[in-house]
């Protein structure tokens, strides 16, 4: 342990299901530029998509009707938009209506700065929907439990990767202090920048909790979240989706109506994601994370 | 080209034995008294939830439910007759449309969302979003390597993800029939005034075999016997629809009236006393079925 990364990880469950499960993975140029960042085996049971989103995505969860739980990868998690009809309208509607689940795992990447289609982090919109589970791994070890929880249960799940977490082999742990004066959640890409936010801060003499967040639905709210926010009496929710409508906002509401303590929202602003810096409406990095607990502490 | 003998070759029902014949009609018949007694429930509120009737166009499933066995079976919202062709029990659908916990989906689905997956019948639920069986029909093919039969309207046909699902189809030629119930119509609105091309024309240019065919039943099994040892492939049947898109209303006299088709067709063959045998039967067992009294009492609780 330690030494695998994502990317590794991601490819030995991938390797292992189609192997040994009779799995199946369904995805577009998944075998072409660098096999999805080095993280699809070269096994059999490979299905290349041609370029029909809406339809790759019901070919896929027809396959999952059937009993394959199929992998189903999107390169760029925007697309989602269009694969997301089939997703949305039967997989995760399956169950409820018909007693019949649809159990597809969504690998759905997310980039940072390559424009207005491709550096999107859409998970916030599956959370809206009934039926699904929904999470973002960062670590190895995360990834291999969203696996497992996959397998343990029938509910199609949305795996919010980021292209940022590939080459990660560190798992992260939650850093609680007796005296903090703000609690950070942070969910995806985030989370690589709250630590040295939080450095940044205590040179201020601000002390910060850092609990991450990878599980987005169902949104467990447990001790683990609940402690450092009854200790430091302030949360901010830190996500790498827009913030209107999003997980940031979401997740903050649950918090301060679990514990009465106000938790704030920061996510992506309410504008286009532009190709060119300074429009790309960056993911919070550490200066704004910095920024935005300065300005709330004020 | 839509026409009531399109394509149907002559004097084709003589070349069907006489029990497969009658076996068909049998299933119109159970079919068509099923929804007089749908009918019959919405007009006494006994049913209160939309109700998607195909009666007029049932030759297609009972002529299919004749000719393809053990395939997995991925059918659209007006799907009644298929659902009782392919062998589904009569009670669980009527339990389903009155939003009974008995219901084939337990109540909780409804008319234009059949599913059956007992008694050797793998029939897929629709969800109500038109076209979205054919790309799962075809991942199901994919998935399972088993025969798998996709029924659909010529206004699914439109839909951008059908003719692209049925070219992966042909691209790694999955075991998939393909069934256009052609009723000309989506909702209210013609073939002619939605577009100028024939998704039989499309189907062929994918690569797969294809053809058009009037809802004669015994030219819908001709055509299927040829194709289904060739899939995937394509037929697109001209019906008729009998009653509103949704609904128990009448809007005009359909074109054709295929049910007396058959009967004229079977009596012609010299089988009047086995219709007649098989009408009264069936009604009985309808009459039965919708039983006022109990159904009623499920519907109290
Ligand atoms: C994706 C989608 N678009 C539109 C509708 C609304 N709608 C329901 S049924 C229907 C007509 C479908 O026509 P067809 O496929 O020919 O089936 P038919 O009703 O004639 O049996 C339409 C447009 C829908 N349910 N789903
Ligand atoms: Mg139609």
């Amino acid at each position: 342990m330690g030494q695998r990364t994502v990317a590794e990880t991601i490819r030995e469950i991938s390797r292992r299901h189609l192997e040994e499960n009779n799995g199946i993975l369904l995805g577009q140029a998944v075998t072409a530029v660098g096999w999805v960042n080095n993280t699809v085996p070269n096994v059999e049971g490979i299905i290349e998509l041609p370029m029909t989103e809406v339809a790759g995505a019901g070919i896929a969860v027809g396959a999952a009707m059937v009993g394959r739980r199929p992998i189903f990868v999107i390169r760029f998690q925007d697309f989602l938009i269009l694969n997301g009809s089939p997703l949305i309208n039967y997989a995760a509607k399956s169950k409820e209506l018909h007693g019949r689940s649809t159990p597809i795992f969504v690998r759905a990447l997310a980039s940072e700065g390559i424009g207005p289609v491709h550096s999107g982090v859409l998970h916030s919109i599956f959370m809206h929907f009934p039926g699904f589970r929904v999470c973002s791994p960062m670590t190895p070890g995360e990834y291999e439990q969203a696996w497992r929880v996959f397998m343990e249960h029938d509910d199609p799940m949305i795996v919010s990767e980021h292209r940022d977490s590939l080459q990660n082999t560190d798992e992260m742990e939650d850093a609680t202090h007796e005296k903090a004066d703000i609690t950070l959640y942070t969910i995806s890409s985030p989370r690589f920048a709250v630590g040295r936010a939080a450095e940044m801060l205590h040179k201020e003499g601000i002390i910060c909790n850092i609990v991450h967040i990878v599980w987005l639905k169902p949104f467990e709210v447990m001790g683990r979240y609940l402690e450092p926010l009854s200790q430091s009496k302030l949360g901010l929710v830190i996500d790498a989706s827009f913030e209107i409508c999003g997980a940031s906002r979401s997740i903050a509401y649950e918090l301060t109506n679990n514990t009465g303590y106000p938790v704030k929202a920061l996510g992506l602003l309410d504008k286009t994601k532009c190709l060119c810096p300074p429009y790309q409406n960056k993911v919070p990095d550490t200066q704004v994370i910095y920024d935005t607990v300065m300005n709330i502490l004020q | 080209m839509r026409s009531p003998t399109f394509n149907v070759p002559p004097n084709i029902a003589k070349q069907f034995p006489s029990e497969l014949s009658l076996t068909m009609f049998e299933r119109m018949c159970m079919f068509r008294y099923f929804e007089l007694g749908v009918i019959d429930a919405v007009i006494k509120k006994e049913i209160t939830y939309p109700v998607y009737l195909s009666s007029g166009q049932e030759a297609v499933a009972a002529a299919l439910s004749t000719e393809i066995r053990d395939y997995l079976i991925f059918a659209q919202h007006r799907a009644h007759d298929v659902y009782l062709t392919f062998g589904g029990p009569p009670e669980r659908l009527r339990d389903e449309l009155l939003g009974l916990s008995s219901g084939t989906s337990q109540g909780k689905a409804g008319s234009n969302c059949l599913q059956y997956h007992e008694n050797g019948i793998s029939m897929f639920g629709h969800h109500g979003l038109i076209g979205e069986n054919v790309p799962q029909a075809v991942g199901a093919a994919l998935g399972s390597g088993k025969n798998t039969v996709c029924i659909f309207g010529d206004g699914a046909a439109e839909e951008d993800y059908v003719f692209a699902a049925m070219g992966f189809a042909a691209t790694h030629k999955l075991p998939v029939l393909f069934v256009c119930i052609d009723n000309n119509l989506s909702i209210l609105t013609t073939v002619d005034v939605r577009r100028s091309w024939s998704i039989t024309d499309v189907a062929r240019s994918l690569g797969m075999p294809a053809v058009d065919v009037a809802d004669d039943p015994w030219a819908v099994i001709y055509h299927t016997r040829a194709l289904s040892n060739n899939l995937p492939a394509f037929i697109n049947c001209y019906v008729c629809r009998g009653y509103w898109h949704v609904g128990i209303g009448i809007d005009a006299t359909p074109e054709w009236d295929r049910y007396k088709k058959v009967e004229e067709e079977l009596i012609r063959l010299g089988h009047e006393e086995a219709i007649r045998v098989i009408n009264e039967k069936t009604r009985r067992f309808m009459e039965e079925l919708w039983d006022r009294e109990l159904l009623l009492k499920p519907l109290e609780k």
